[in-house]
């Protein structure tokens, strides 16, 4: 598994999710599954999941599919529990005699199917321990009826049913940490990652998640640029920010034990990840320093509690 | 030769999906339907049968993995009651539209509110019009039989569709009836392995499953729906048949009960019908009036033509809801049989009363009244009580 990472290598790889889908330019969510399904190794099969949002109404729009493998789509809520019957019935198939071919189960929802109307499901699933990867393509509001508030949605940021106004800064509540609250689930496998450099963060989480037997649980942050408001062109800055800033630590917690993967050398001001998202504009209007130092002070709050959980 | 036991509802449906020994079993306990996922997880514990039971959070997560499961390929069921079926009811849609074959044991109990956990039809009614057919059950010995024709029914390659096997909460789920039990190695030559032609777990094949569909294609695949639907009417028939050449018991749509020569009839679903039946005894023994019963055993397909011919000859007929719609103007049984009376261009009186929700009794006397009133609308021509409460105690 710790195999050299070689990013031309793995790019070479065919690809799982095949162009013409109806993703938008400059979206994180197809740069996620992607990235996540060429960490399955060649010849391996796999049965996909997906919850209701923008990646299943634009890669499986009958009668075309995008994915180069089984493929399933229930509803907004459910992505865990379905492919909890699916895993199942493989268990089920294979111990009867009916298949013998090997199958990985991958699931991908938006934060809003997994964060929030899917929160449930999802938890079920890992509590169960089905042997299977839920991957949550986290792009921080419900995109899919055009950026509402998720429980993902950052503090102050503009949505549509958080929006600026004369008397509102925006999103009022923090965002919840889900990644944690799966890490507390006591699964083998959590990780938490996005876009960076080489996608080797991201493609060996990936590959850990796939191929750690039982439950696990992926979390990629995935810019939207029309939520965001970001040039589709700057999606890799957007993600390296991210980084940087510490507002999305890139970690996993394997067998309970909490791993930094990547401690940024000078850890950047807030601003240089807010500054270029039009959902935030507000913040830099004269008089609203105050609430950018507030959201540093969550960010390094947060910072804080995740190095000192991953000394121990 | 058959095996004599005795057998709640519940128990009987359980031991149903032991003879299958099905692959999938997701399952939320709900009062009164607890007991089948109780029973089929003991005979796994105890090495009876090899089924995965997947203790789901929810309702919505045991029709969904159920899905999931059938997708894959597996012969999948669930159980639940009321509130639960409620909790699956977007689930419902998904599982027909997407043609998947799985079975659900369904044992009726109202829904909420007031929350109430005895029987009436509320769940189920609400559910008619999900796509799946809906088969319900008078006594122990016809859920469970029921229950063995589901999947030779659900997954004959000209149907595809989910059957929910209905029976009334406690009355026959609780109620324990003597019971002719089918024995195995009869009931697996039945009911058979299920073959499925698309799957997603089909080593030779990759399958898509739930897309999103626009307007060019919706209406076609309602249309699909609707043919399936058309010819589970043949093929629920011919299962029923066989099942009669196995077992002696003979099914249909509905049962017709003194009705040939009746000229006041009720109709009616589920457990009140022996109630009913006891009434039409005493009465036909005590004055010799005819009355008579059609018990509605399946409402989806509902068979309209064959109502209205069954009842073509009556003076008046009282269609009996055990669920509200809240038109104000009947009950959903109602509306339906009082449409196929009108397309049979029958000129039986009719009248649509309600009983038993929430469990509320319904006894011999009740019925009496009943045909009594039946006699007068009859004599009269005139309608006064239509979409009346029986055994109401005050409004």
């Amino acid at each position: 598994m710790e195999a050299a990472y070689n990013l031309k290598e793995v790019m070479n790889k065919p690809e799982r999710l095949a162009p013409g889908h109806r993703m938008c330019a400059g979206c994180g969510g197809t740069v996620a599954v992607r990235a996540v399904l060429r960490a399955l190794h060649e010849g391996d099969r796999a049965v996909v999941g997906n919850a209701t949002g923008c990646l299943e109404v634009s890669s499986f729009m009958y009668p075309y599919s995008a994915y180069e493998d089984s493929y399933i789509h229930n509803a907004f809520e459910n992505a865990g529990a379905t492919l909890s019957g699916v895993e199942t019935a493989y268990r089920v198939l294979k111990k009867r005699g009916k298949i013998k071919e090997e199958y990985k189960f991958i699931t991908f929802g938006g934060d809003g199917g997994t964060y929030d109307i899917g929160f449930q499901s999802l938890s079920g699933a890992m509590e169960r321990g089905h042997d299977m990867v839920y991957v949550c393509y986290d792009n921080g509001a419900y995109m899919n009826t055009g950026t509402q508030r998720s429980s993902a949605t950052p503090q102050f940021a503009d949505t549509t049913t958080t929006p600026a106004g004369k008397v509102s800064n925006g999103k009022v509540q923090v965002r919840k940490d889900l990644a944690a609250i799966m890490a507390e689930h006591h699964i083998p496998y959590v990780g938490q990652t996005t876009f960076t450099n080489n996608f080797k963060d991201l493609h060996t989480k990936a590959e850990k998640a796939i191929y750690t037997p039982g439950a696990a649980f992926l979390n990629v942050l995935s810019p939207c640029p029309r939520g965001w408001g970001y040039e589709t062109s700057d999606l890799m800055e957007i993600c390296k920010k991210a980084v940087e800033t510490c507002y999305w630590p890139l970690y996993e917690v394997v067998d309970g034990k909490w791993i930094l993967s990547y401690v940024p050398k000078t850890k950047l001001p807030i601003e240089d990840f807010l500054r270029p998202q039009r959902r935030f504009r507000h913040l830099f209007k004269p008089g609203n320093e105050e609430l950018i130092v507030q959201f540093q002070q969550e960010v390094d709050r947060r910072w804080e509690e995740l190095q000192a959980r991953c000394s121990w | 030769m058959a095996v004599r036991e005795r057998l709640s509802g519940n128990e009987a449906v359980a031991y149903a999906i032991k003879q299958i020994n099905p692959d999938v079993m997701p399952a939320f306990p709900i009062t009164p339907s607890t007991e089948i996922p109780q029973y089929v997880a003991n005979y796994i514990a105890n090495g009876e049968i090899d089924t995965e039971f997947i203790p789901v959070e929810s309702e919505h997560s045991s029709m969904s993995a159920t899905v999931g499961a059938s997708a894959a390929g597996a012969r999948a069921l669930t159980a639940t009651s009321s509130c639960g079926l409620a909790l699956m009811w977007e689930e419902l849609y998904v599982a027909a539209s997407n043609r998947l074959p799985v079975v659900l044991a369904l044992v009726n109990r109202a829904l909420s509110g007031p929350i109430n956990i005895n029987a009436d039809h509320s769940d189920s009614m609400g559910a008619r019009d999900s796509g799946w057919i809906q088969i319900y059950a008078e006594s122990n010995q016809e859920a469970y039989d029921n229950f063995l024709q589901a999947y030779p029914i659900a997954e004959n390659k000209d149907v595809m569709l989910p059957v929910m096997i209905c029976q009334d909460g406690f009355i026959t789920s609780h109620g324990v009836e003597n019971i002719l039990l089918v024995e195995d190695d009869l009931v697996r030559n039945f009911v058979g392995e299920r073959e499925p032609e698309h799957y997603l777990l089909n080593p030779q094949e990759r399958l898509a499953v739930g897309p999103y569909a626009v307007s060019n294609y919706y209406m076609e695949t309602k249309r699909g729906q609707r043919q399936a639907m058309i010819n589970a009417r043949r093929v629920i028939l011919e299962v029923a048949r066989r099942f009669e050449a196995m077992t002696g018991r003979k099914y249909g749509f509905f049962e017709e009960y003194r009705l040939e020569d009746a000229e006041y009839a009720v109709v009616i679903i589920g457990s009140a019908a022996g109630t009913c039946k006891a009434a039409i005894d005493q009465i036909r023994n005590t004055t010799g009036k005819k009355v008579g019963l059609l018990k509605i055993r399946v409402f989806r397909p509902f068979p309209e033509e064959e109502i209205g011919a069954a009842l073509a000859h009556v003076k008046a007929v009282a269609i009996l809801d055990r669920s509200e719609m809240f038109s104000a103007t009947g009950g959903p049984l109602g509306a339906e049989v009082r449409a196929a009376l009108y397309q049979a261009k029958c000129r039986a009186e009719a009248v649509n009363y309600l009983y038993g929700l929430g469990g509320r009794d319904i006894t011999v006397e009740d019925f009496c009244q009943v045909y009594e009133k039946l006699e007068k609308i009859a004599v009269e021509h005139r309608i006064t009580d239509m979409y009346e409460y029986i055994g109401l105690r005050s409004r």
